[in-house]
């Protein structure tokens, strides 16, 4: 059964729901006062005696082969202990290994850390320097001479498919379909999910929109700059203390892009400011760890500065997204095409495969055409972002779907519940869903008091659009610790970003049946628990959860095993119901049980999960907006977001979840964008030209939580972190037309860029309002 | 490298001596040179407010501040928020209302919160979104940061 439930104040479910008794509700998580008094540490905040300060040179052109780099009058300078350059890595082997989320060369991982022979974008890695301040560090930098010979940037797609496009990469030749190609190319590869008959589906189709779709390069813009400390003792053993969304996805790379052993390197996980995605790969680790060792076993911290964040991390994709959808006159989709391509920035590898899954999983569609393609171009390693590659694609087909529906006078919603996709349904790969939420999740905005109120006002409109994101399980580890007081340390290796010590902690206690603030939950270091894959994929909650879930399923098996000895009654008599242990006529709470097993032995346990089984998620989103005719500023008037989230574990962080992805959604369809001028070089690397969402630019954002259990999963959980970004450029562009009669084929929506869609436009904008019938 | 100078000032209610180089921050001087690294930076040029800082009773990036402008003057930061031991009522409620998630933006928030409430007591929501627009979270969309503000601002009405 689907459950809804609309967000409050934190009255909701304080005693749990479904009979649980911690799930459900909304304790204040484990590290909260530390983050509120400022006393918890970020990447930033690591202190030691003798720290020296690093500073990485970076190019200043797109493109450009570089002939050689004078370091030596930065050497020269008082208090500069070392300066490092690309001939101070190992050669990298030209191989793929997966070292985190998802497959990379790893010549390229460790070009993309210090530039070998060629600066690819602006901002690219040169060198670095460490002194005895950040100050020295960077004036000496400044005195590094790099002989650049530049050359033309290739800065978009169409760009970089031309005939005479410069080449990024020389040795880089497509994969198509695992055929490689004998040419040069800046295409890396191509492929195609099909099924059905698409010309037939069109051939029968009523009614067919063919639109194209850009949308343009994008940052996941985590609050804290990337940092890191490394020590590189003398005794050859490394440690690394970084802000990461997964310890052991540093060691990998470290470990891989230096040539040491995994035993030489312990990677200590900071507190986290925000990663989305972006915290993944590395860029400052490897170089602290160089210049630990050249300046002779010294601790050396690299911050990098917001303008070296835009410019030189994380970035996700822009792209050229073609769709084309038929109907046939009842509304049924008769056959559906997307073409997409990707900017992987200057090395292979953007999110088009997953975009690719994303693009038509919303809806079933019998013949369909998906073909991806991966283009490298003059800009930064595109690095995974929320339900990576997902928002691009579904800009496009929501909007699209919305197009149909308003030719066919249906209502977008009925539309989507017509064809909505359900169980064992198949995504454009031909994945088989298991029990999935998409239709409740429209069911729920169409039923929402937003969706049935009225919108009135000129220039003001109304726009829904859904959304998908696989998520996934990957492998997690953790322990668990009795103490004899019945208190649990609860020791696990996902970097907490958004409040996963509290949603792990609770599954540990909900299995356990004791109070939550029993469990202490702790993130640990890569020496102290198994491997651990990074906290993204929405996988934590799920993933982490169920290890926590058979942990104390370990703890009460065998503590019940030891009081059986101890009353001397067979291991299955003893039972466990609310807090006590009985047989026979015995009887102990577990407080005092925790204490008794442990006399003569103390109790521990561990779990290693490796969940294949992942639930998917669903969201659909209504956003009412009013634009500005004579600025073209779009004001967001009201949001409300339908998500499948499985089975809220605490409620708040999902719907802060979802409030937030929104939010970054929001963000990335009416302003955000990297402007590059005609050299390749970026021009609005601060937080003042690369504006996101404020306070101010934002309505409260209401949640409808759709509670349809994964079945995979003891409590029903599914990832909730990341479905959300994907509708809200959609639902915003089917408002705009909603307002002003313009149907967007652009991102962002931005003022300049709607004013001039508008005044291209003859027509006056319609006062029209869906879901006003 | 340049010479060292001694600024005193009155630092979250006690007088405090520090040496600092001239072309250091407030910022840097808090966090590097007096140890206080709840005051983060986010963006070192005055546009995220996560090292946001009351100077005699004005709420000022302390990234724009030089260190040595500080003399004779008092600044309150996140360190000096909490009185007696106990939490601010806007700590309590940023953890109640989970208006955190990564917590990065936090202490910025809750300084700059603090200060608005000062001036402030009885603010609607617009006054809170407008006030709080110097300060970028990019974790909760803001929803259960203005929430937690206003509960504050009406449990002390």
């Amino acid at each position: 059964m689907a459950g809804t439930k609309q967000n409050g104040t934190g009255k909701l479910a304080a005693n749990g729901q479904n009979g649980y008794k911690v799930i459900g509700t909304r304790p204040v998580r484990p590290d909260g006062v530390d983050k509120v008094t400022g006393r918890a540490v970020y990447a930033a905040d690591v202190q030691m005696t003798g720290l020296l300060h690093g500073f990485v040179l970076r190019s200043p052109h797109a493109h450009a082969n570089i002939r050689s780099i004078d370091t030596s009058k930065a050497e020269a300078l008082p208090g500069v202990r070392a300066v490092v350059t690309a001939a101070d890595l190992p050669v990298a082997e030209d191989k793929i290994e997966d070292l985190g989320e998802g497959a990379i060369n790893l010549k390229y991982l460790s070009d993309n850390i210090l530039a070998h022979e060629k600066a690819l974008y602006h901002g690219h890695a040169v060198a670095a320097v460490a002194a005895v301040n950040p100050h020295i560090a960077q004036e000496a930098a400044e005195l590094i001479e790099v002989d650049y010979e530049v050359l033309p940037p290739v800065m978009t797609v169409d760009d970089a498919l031309a005939g005479d496009a410069p080449i990024l990469l020389d040795t880089l030749r497509t994969d198509s379909m695992g055929e490689i190609g004998a040419e040069q190319t800046n295409l890396a590869s191509f492929f195609r999910h099909q099924r059905g008959d698409l010309d037939a589906g069109f051939a029968d189709a009523h009614l067919v929109v063919d639109r194209t779709y850009r949308t343009e390069t994008v940052h996941q813009g985590y609050i804290e700059p990337h940092a890191a400390t490394a020590l590189y003792s003398a005794d050859g053993q490394i440690t690394i203390w970084t802000s990461t969304q997964g310890s052991f996805a540093v060691r990998g790379q470290v470990c891989e892009i230096l040539q040491i052993p995994v035993s030489r390197l312990k990677v200590v996980p900071t507190e986290i400011g925000g990663g989305f995605g972006g915290k993944i790969n590395v860029y400052v680790e490897p170089v602290a760890v160089l210049l630990s060792q050249k300046a002779g076993h010294e601790p050396v911290k690299v911050i990098m500065s917001r303008a070296d964040v835009l410019a030189a991390t994380g970035p996700t994709s822009g792209s050229n997204v073609r769709v084309k959808i038929g109907v046939d006159a009842n509304g049924k989709i008769s056959a559906a095409l997307a073409e997409l391509y990707y900017e992987a920035g200057a090395y292979p590898g953007s999110p088009v495969g997953a975009a690719a899954n994303v693009s038509l999983a919303p809806y079933a569609i019998d013949n369909l055409q998906v073909d991806g393609y991966d283009i490298v171009v003059n800009r930064p390693r595109s690095a995974a972002y929320r339900a990576p590659g997902g928002t691009n694609v579904a800009f496009a087909v929501e909007s699209v779907v919305d197009e149909l529906a308003e030719k066919l006078g249906m209502d977008p919603a009925e539309f989507r519940i017509l064809n909505g996709a359900k169980e064992n349904d198949r995504r454009p790969d031909g994945l088989q869903y298991a029990r999935i939420g998409q239709i409740e999740t429209v069911e729920a905005i169409r039923d929402s008091e937003h969706y049935q109120s009225s919108l009135e006002g000129k220039y003001r409109g109304r726009g829904i659009a859904s959304g998908y994101w696989n998520n996934w399980g990957g492998q997690s580890s953790a322990t668990a610790v009795l103490n004899p007081d019945g208190t649990v340390n609860l020791n696990e290796a996902s970097t907490d970003i958004g409040g996963t010590r509290a949603s792990i902690a609770m599954q540990l206690a909900e299995a356990m049946d004791i109070e939550y603030e029993m469990v202490k939950a702790r993130v640990v270091d890569t020496d102290t628990v198994s491997y651990n894959d990074v906290t993204g994929g929405s996988r934590t909650t799920f993933a982490t959860g169920l290890a926590a879930y058979n942990l104390g399923q370990q703890l009460i098996k065998e503590m019940k095993s030891r009081l059986a000895d101890q009353w001397d009654v067979g291991a299955g008599d003893v039972s466990y119901e609310d807090g006590t242990f009985s047989a026979g006529g015995e009887s102990l709470p577990f407080v005092e049980a925790a204490g008794l097993v442990q006399r003569e032995e103390p109790l521990m346990a561990s779990s290693t999960v490796h969940p294949q089984d992942f639930g998917p998620g669903f969201s659909t989103q209504c956003v009412d907006i009013e634009v500005d005719p004579e600025t073209g500023k779009i004001t967001i008037l009201r949001y409300t977001i339908a998500q499948d989230v499985g089975k809220a574990i605490h409620p708040s962080y999902v719907e802060g979840q979802m409030q937030g992805g929104v939010a970054q959604g929001i963000g990335w369809a009416i302003n955000e964008e990297y402007i590059y001028d005609d050299e390749g070089r970026l021009l609005n690397a601060s937080l003042l030209d690369y504006r996101m969402p404020t306070a101010l630019d934002l309505p409260m954002i209401e949640t409808i939580m759709v509670e349809v259990p994964h079945p995979a999963h003891p409590y029903g959980v599914r990832g909730v972190g990341e479905v959300n970004i994907v509708p809200p450029a959609g639902a915003i562009a089917n408002a705009v037309y909603n307002a002003t009669g313009v149907r967007m084929d652009k991102l962002p929506i931005s003022p300049a860029n709607l004013l001039e869609a508008m005044w291209a436009r003859e027509t006056e904008p319609a006062e029209l309002v869906p879901g006003d019938d | 490298m340049a010479k060292k100078i001694a600024v005193e000032t009155t630092l979250n209610g006690e007088e405090t001596v520090f040496l600092c180089e001239p072309r250091q921050t407030l910022l840097e001087a808090l966090r590097d040179n007096l140890g206080l690294i709840g005051s983060k930076e986010g963006c070192g040029n005055g546009n995220c407010g996560a090292c946001n800082v009351i100077l005699d009773g004005v709420l000022v990036n302390s990234c724009l501040v030089l260190a040595p402008e500080i003399e004779g003057r008092s600044v309150v930061t996140i360190e000096g928020i909490a009185e007696d031991g106990e939490l601010h009522p806007l700590q309590q409620k940023f953890l109640e209302h989970a208006s955190l998630q990564c917590g990065i933006c936090t202490p910025g928030f809750i300084v700059s919160a603090k200060s608005l409430l000062d001036d402030n007591p009885d603010p609607s929501e617009h006054d809170v979104r407008l006030w709080l627009a110097g300060n970028l979270c990019r974790c909760t969309g803001y929803d259960k940061i203005v929430r937690a503000v206003l509960d504050v601002a009406e449990s002390d009405a």
